[in-house]
């Protein structure tokens, strides 16, 4: 097997057994949570600030402008600079604002994100936890993050920020409906909710090209749907800057407003990595039936590259989507949901129900 | 009614991949990008025509303006930037004609509006493009528009 020499398993394997024989298992179990959040917070930091720029450049472009260019090489540290001037700003609270509640929604925001993150594959064998229910688990957590949002929008006390925070309520509880009926047909393809096995199962192709017509229909309205659910430009009523102000993070400053912008960064990547994974394969390369050389080549590409590549290119999308697309009013986005996907999708999951009875994917 | 249903997804999605596919255009050609890197590109940075960058009083090539100093821009100016300061002088007629001292403009009270400009019977001022104004002593601000030792230029009316 070629995939071998990229296999993390064996590296982890080895830091465990190294840890073993060293202590007893119950530091061997905290040093371990400890390394994996160290590992994750470092990850998420740096994913965070990187999408924060990638984004501003493609907006840019898109519209006929630079974007941020000084700070460092091709202005990569910009964000940095950002965040680090960020961290030194003050936290304002409201005097009339819930104290308790004002400040652990950020948190709550934060911590759904991270969760979600702790499921998906990264690569072959870099997996902090490998549920049976991997996609179930993600698809829970990844709601938390909602209860962040009413908070913020209740507990800030402010009109804007109640408004903002009620639709995004709404268009959660809504376009999760289609996001999960858009994976419960890929999960009637794989038969299995386990992560890794779903990224398995497409090695000999990709479940975008196995599932054909029902998975096409499935990855287009789980890109829409999570684009929605994600909150983010066309759909991002919650913060409609020219109603809103910034709808529920409208009172937040300094770095409670950072993990606030984080975690929507943190969300896309999320939602994009989830869609490469139950799509296009995860860290599973490119295969094609019966051409032994090309599949070889494909196979020294690392499957972390892989992973980035696919996720990346999701991202690219669904950045795509934001800064081509006006934003629609309220009523336009339950129309969609209600009228459009929803029939849509629970025809889809027959569909594929039928395709798998009869075998007719690939 | 589903025949228009299914019309209206369809169509949808076509216009939506229309307009995707714009921006894309524009994303992939990066010589569609109309910023430009200022400080970089001083040397090649040409304003354009009607920027209003200050007012200058054009001299040709003998160092002559067309100010008679008759006093309509310093009349006109809504915030008192012009003032004209004017001599007399005696003429190859043996006449005593009035003409200008110095044309003092206060570009720090400037609004641009272009009044003076546009009020002048000769002719005598105009936009320069000069936009880099920023200096450490406001007094700096304070130009004398005509040139040392210049003349009015001759068969300007009076």
């Amino acid at each position: 097997m070629p995939f071998n020499i990229y296999d993390f398993s064996t590296f982890t394997q080895w830091i465990h057994e190294a840890l073993t024989s060293a202590m007893s298992p119950f530091w061997v179990v905290t040093l371990e949570i400890l390394f994996v959040g160290l590992a994750f917070l470092l990850f998420y930091a740096v994913i965070g600030l990187f999408l924060v720029y990638a984004e501003r450049r493609v907006c840019a472009f898109m519209q006929c402008r630079l974007g941020p260019n000084r700070v460092g090489f091709q202005g990569l540290l910009q964000t940095v600079a950002d965040l680090i001037k960020l961290l030194f700003k003050e936290l304002i609270t409201i005097k009339y604002a819930d104290k308790l509640l004002f400040n652990i929604a950020p948190f709550l925001v934060i911590i759904g994100s991270f969760l979600a993150l702790a499921a998906i594959p990264l690569a072959n064998g870099l997996h902090a936890v490998d549920l049976n229910i991997g996609v179930f688990y993600i698809m829970a957590v990844s709601s938390i993050g909602v209860i962040g949002i009413l908070l913020a929008g209740w507990s800030s006390n402010s009109k804007y920020s109640l408004i903002g925070a009620m639709r995004s309520g709404a268009q959660i509880v809504s376009y999760e409906l289609s996001v999960g009926l858009s994976i419960i047909t890929m999960v009637v393809l794989a038969g299995t909710m386990d992560i890794s096995e779903i990224v398995e199962l497409q090695r000999g192709g990709w479940f975008l090209f196995k599932g054909h017509i029902s998975a096409f229909i499935a990855f287009i309205i789980f890109l829409v749907a999570s684009t929605a659910e994600i909150n983010r430009g066309p759909f991002d009523l919650a913060e409609a800057e020219s109603e809103l102000t910034a709808g529920f993070h409208t009172e937040y400053s300094g770095i409670k407003f950072a993990f606030f912008f984080l975690a929507e960064y943190m969300n896309m990547f999320i939602v994009a990595s989830l869609g490469a994974t139950l799509f296009l394969g995860g860290w599973m390369p490119f295969h094609v039936p019966f051409w032994e050389g090309f599949n070889t080549v494909m196979d020294w590409i690392p499957p972390f590259v892989w992973y980035i590549a696919k996720t990346g290119f999701l991202i690219f999308i669904i950045m795509w989507f934001k800064w081509t697309f006006p934003r629609l009013r309220i009523d336009q986005l339950l129309t969609l949901e209600w009228k459009y996907l929803l029939p849509f999708n629970l025809f889809n999951v027959l569909l594929m129900a039928l395709l798998v009875l009869l075998g007719l994917h690939f | 009614m589903i025949k228009e249903y299914f019309k209206d997804v369809f169509s949808g999605i076509a216009s939506l991949l229309r307009g995707m596919k714009v921006t894309l255009s524009y994303f992939v050609r990066p010589s569609t990008i109309i910023t430009q890197k200022y400080p970089e590109n001083r040397a090649e940075l040409k304003m354009f025509e009607a920027f209003r960058g200050e007012v200058v009083m054009p001299h040709n090539e003998n160092n002559e303006h067309k100010c008679t100093g008759c006093g309509i821009c310093e009349i006109n100016c809504p915030n008192g930037s012009i003032e004209i300061i004017s001599k007399f002088e005696v003429g190859e007629d043996g006449k005593k004609r009035k003409v200008i001292d110095q044309h003092i403009y206060r570009l720090a009270m400037c609004t641009f509006c272009g009044l003076c400009i546009k009020t002048c019977p000769s002719n005598a001022l105009a936009w320069g493009q000069e936009f880099e104004h920023a200096v450490f002593d406001r007094t700096k601000l304070t130009k004398v528009l005509n040139q040392e030792g210049s003349t009015v230029q001759k068969g300007v009316k009076e």
